[in-house]
């Protein structure tokens, strides 16, 4: 579900900022990828801030005492919605960065579970403390952007593994459909803006930085075609 | 497990105790003149009586700290034999600890005129972006190579064994701008003054590094030159 679709963000001009706020970088991490990079919308206070508070105003009465981050861009915005919202902050990591716990014989908390999904080529695997969780608690997902639903997908199955009911997904930045054969378990997802196909040659530069780049432009290079999926990267 | 706090003599108060790593003394900690020193060289004189005065009130141990040191799950033997490593986690399940631990850097560094707030990959992206929404500054990630997707500048610093390098989007900051540190722990110090050399190198002055932990022992404060430090919580 997008923010712009609801009535009370209809029209509400923090999205049109929040959008513009977002660079658009061709070819990375590869060639005809339009990457959407959040770095510039993080320079933006006005419209981080906006970000943030759109979120917590949605989340703040729904009973939400996790709010579970995927590494790295998760960890920029869930910590500060899960403040407002009076949440703990669950991150989500990548392999053997969380300590695993072998070594502390009484402690279960500091256990490690793992999920692993798939890329466009490859696997990647996601990792929570067992113990961050408790069973019957109500959990957020969040990370900057969502492509094909994989990595989101694997966050769920983590929270749901350790107990936890997933109240919804939320990212800044998504297509209307979740393309690929993830889906997302069913579960309801929340997002702020779409990507942008084009570069954005009027967006004016944010704090210096150009958000629009002005070689290379690719016509028809498109997102999320079948021929140049999104690519998620961390 | 109940955390008690002891009473040890100024001696001791660096040091850990090997039964009990996150034990805090009741009392303040360091001699008062080493903060006014650290704080002394890179502000101006009103920020320098401001922070003089925080730095005072923090000698009295503020009463969150004890709290914020206690979330803190200490995990022997990782990421190897013989590390103590401190695992900040813990802490972020604490709603009430974490939250304490971006107040005081809030109340620190509010008023500063600081627009730029530097997180270092990964856990500096946990604590900075909601210390710079509460300053009115910007974010701005230091990252590992080849995760920015624009135009980096780039510094190579030192590890243990080999070699690592850190990022930053060209444009994100300008010169001149005054800038925050943030990580979650400084050890050794190679990578906070990796982040410091980036910073300067487009001309931002770096007003304060600051983590949540010091691991003191290693001496890191001292890598940072002229660069002052502050912590919340010291351990060894």
């Amino acid at each position: 579900m997008f923010a712009g679709d609801q009535n009370g963000l209809q029209g509400d001009p923090r999205l049109k900022a929040i959008s513009e706020a977002i660079r658009v970088v061709p070819h990375f991490p590869k060639p005809g990828i339009m990457f959407q990079d959040i770095t510039t919308l993080l320079l933006d206070h006005k419209a981080f801030k906006d970000t943030v508070d759109i979120f917590v105003d949605r989340y703040r009465d729904m009973g939400i005492s996790v709010v579970a981050g995927v590494e790295a861009r998760g960890f920029m915005f869930g910590p500060s919605i899960a403040l407002a919202i009076g949440a703990k902050f669950v991150p989500l990591r990548k392999p053997r960065k969380l300590p695993g716990i072998g070594l502390l014989p009484r402690c279960t908390d500091g256990e490690v579970i793992s999920e692993s999904y798939v890329l466009e080529y490859g696997k990647d695997c996601l990792e929570m403390h067992v113990g961050a969780v408790q069973p019957g608690e109500r959990a957020l997902v969040i990370d900057d952007l969502v492509a094909t639903g994989g990595t989101l997908s694997a966050a769920i199955r983590l929270l749901e593994r350790a107990g936890a009911h997933v109240v919804e997904c939320a990212c800044v930045v998504g297509l209307r459909e979740v393309k690929g054969q993830h889906g997302l378990n069913g579960k309801p997802l929340y997002i702020l803006v779409e990507p942008r196909q084009q570069i954005n040659c009027s967006a004016p530069s944010v704090n210096g930085v150009e958000t629009c780049r002005h070689d290379d432009l690719i016509l028809g290079a498109s997102f999320g075609s079948p021929l140049n999926p999104t690519s998620k990267s961390d | 497990m109940i955390q008690q706090s002891v009473r040890l003599p100024l001696s001791q108060l660096l040091c850990s105790l090997p039964q009990n790593p996150k034990s805090i003394p009741s009392e303040s900690t360091r001699p008062r003149v080493e903060f006014h020193q650290r704080v002394t060289n890179s502000v101006t004189k009103s920020t320098k009586q401001k922070m003089a005065s925080q730095d005072e009130q923090q000698q009295q141990q503020d009463p969150r700290i004890p709290k914020i040191s206690s979330a803190i799950r200490v995990i022997p033997n990782f990421p190897k034999p013989g590390i103590m490593f401190q695992d900040i986690t813990t802490l972020l399940l604490d709603t009430k600890a974490f939250s304490d631990t971006i107040d005081l850097f809030v109340e620190r560094y509010k008023g500063q005129n600081i627009s730029v707030v530097a997180g270092i990959e990964a856990r500096g992206f946990i604590f900075g972006p909601p210390i710079a929404l509460a300053i009115g500054a910007k974010f701005v990630p230091m990252r590992k190579p080849n995760k920015l997707p624009g135009e980096v500048i780039s510094e190579e610093y030192s590890l243990e064994y080999g070699k690592d390098k850190m990022e930053m989007h060209v444009g994100a900051v300008q010169a001149g701008e005054r800038a925050l540190i943030i990580d979650d722990l400084v050890a050794t110090g190679g990578t906070l003054s990796a982040a410091i050399r980036l910073l300067e190198r487009v001309g931002v002055h770096i007003v304060e590094c600051a983590c949540v932990i010091e691991l003191s022992g290693l001496k890191g404060r001292e890598r940072l030159g002229d660069t002052p430090l502050f912590v919340l919580v010291n351990s060894a």
